[in-house]
């Protein structure tokens, strides 16, 4: 479904990807981890070319993303993207942002977009939202709506980049639980994030990166028991106990 | 002692009124015309200014500048007294047929104030955060979709203050027609100062017309602000 082999990034002389070989299949659910600056944002922005990749390969859902021939906007309708600052239109309420990019780039009729936004919103809990605007929700719930908005769009790959890291505590859990409800309907998923909770009871592997580098890939019991490398051993202890 | 007497009645009834009327109309005509096309065309040149393309961005700021740093009487002129001289004797003829004068002067205004327009849009659509760019491309919206549905909504919000100010300028430029001979209200005050010699009847008229003429675009805006761009906020 997603196919990284080689893949480099550079931001001007840094070297954010240094050769990425990363496979997800589809239904699979990927946990991407690591430091902050260790280019696991970027990796997960490359997927839907957000960031373009400079040198490898990258194919997703068939389409190669170095190909000139490629409609990016075609790959993006097929694939949900999930902010960390959720990012919803500010101008439009909770059931025309769901509704916006079904009705205008699906072609959906208005009513039908309209009745597959309410089931969204339903199944993520916020019906009752569905006529107010972004900044009267809590930030749980803006992202449960922008995890809805990606929804609409009925796409193969979901890509989580750290949804619930500009969230209060209390609020964590509500996000989580819907894209966990998501993970068990076999939606392809790759979140970066640092809820190792999510990882562990969630997700099928956990990848765990740094300075741009792959440098563990495992199952999630095998990844928290018994990490291999040093600055994965490390990580851990530090998100376990920050306090040391 | 003042030896000037007032007589506000030629302003308020008869013919001289009947002018004025009818000058305040071909000036709502001329206000009405400039500042949709004005608003149209600065919204098209914002977004050719922020373009990708490095040509496309070369032309609309040499559109920019160019009209926003020559005077307006003199753009005036040049629509109605130069641009004829160089258009075929088909389009002249057919330009002669309609109202010559008032449509050089809607394309001078227009051009004119579209040049503000779009730079105030500009920064508008500079204030939105990128991550509304972004999120409109994850979804697969193409980049003038986006600025469509997304990124032009929310600047024109930022943007209605100065917009009305250009909007006013506008009104108030719209005097300048009269210079080609447009039959609007500063030119009618004239006529009736010429006719009557109450110059301080005629021009006081004008002045509050043009006030009032103010007041309700400010109010327009300002009620299409409140209830149908903004109606969530208080």
């Amino acid at each position: 479904m997603i196919k990284f082999e080689g893949v480099h990034k550079w931001f001007k002389k840094l070297h954010v990807l240094n050769g990425i070989d990363l496979h997800v299949k589809q239904g699979e659910v990927v946990v991407v981890c690591g430091p902050s600056g260790s280019g696991k944002s970027t990796l997960i922005r490359t997927i839907n070319q957000l960031e373009p990749i400079e040198e490898g390969s990258l194919i997703v859902d068939g389409m190669d993303l170095r190909s000139k021939k490629t409609d990016i906007n075609r790959l993006r309708a097929e694939v949900g993207f999930v902010f960390q600052q959720f990012n919803l239109y500010p101008h439009l309420s909770v059931i025309d942002n769901i509704t916006l990019a079904p009705i205008k780039i699906r072609k959906t009729s208005k009513k039908e977009a309209q009745e597959q936004a309410m089931e969204l919103l339903e199944r993520v809990g916020l019906a009752v939202k569905r006529d107010a605007y972004p900044t009267q929700l809590s930030g749980g719930q803006q992202q449960r709506v922008a995890i809805a908005r990606a929804l609409a769009m009925k796409p193969r790959i979901m890509l989580f980049d750290e949804p619930t890291s500009a969230l209060d505590p209390e609020m964590i859990g509500e996000v989580l639980a819907v894209m966990q409800d998501l993970a068990s309907t076999g939606m392809t998923m790759v979140c970066v994030t640092h809820e190792m909770g999510f990882a562990r009871e969630v997700s099928d592997r956990v990848v765990f990166m740094d300075h741009g580098v792959i440098l563990e890939e495992a199952q999630p019991e095998e990844f928290f028991r018994n990490p291999q490398h040093d600055r994965a051993k490390q990580f851990l202890k530090q998100l376990l106990s920050p306090m040391h | 002692m003042l030896k000037y007497t007032f007589d506000w009645s030629i302003v308020t009834s008869g013919k001289y009124f009947e002018w004025l009327v009818s000058g305040l109309k071909v000036t709502l005509e001329l206000s009405a015309v400039g500042i949709v096309c004005a608003f149209i065309l600065g919204l098209l040149i914002a977004v050719l200014k922020m373009s990708h393309y490095r040509p496309v961005r070369w032309i609309a700021t040499a559109y920019l500048e160019f009209f926003r740093n020559t005077p307006l009487l003199v753009q005036i002129f040049f629509w109605y007294f130069g641009s004829y001289k160089v258009l075929p004797a088909a389009v002249n003829e057919w330009l002669n047929s309609t109202n010559f004068e008032f449509a050089a002067a809607a394309i001078a205004l227009t051009i004119y104030t579209s040049a503000f327009i779009a730079e105030d849009i500009r920064s508008g659509i500079l204030s939105i955060p990128k991550e509304q760019m972004e999120a409109a491309r994850s979804a697969g919206f193409s980049y003038l979709r986006s600025m469509q549905y997304i990124i032009l909504p929310q600047a024109v919000r930022i943007t209605i203050p100065p917009l009305v100010n250009q909007f006013l300028n506008l009104a108030k430029n719209s005097s300048l027609a009269m210079s080609i001979g447009v039959m609007e209200l500063t030119y009618q005050a004239r006529q009736v100062e010429s006719y009557t010699f109450k110059g301080f009847e005629a021009f006081t008229a004008a002045t509050v017309v043009y006030l009032g003429l103010s007041v309700v675009i400010t109010a327009l805006m300002d009620l299409y602000n409140k209830k149908v761009l903004n109606p969530h906020r208080a």
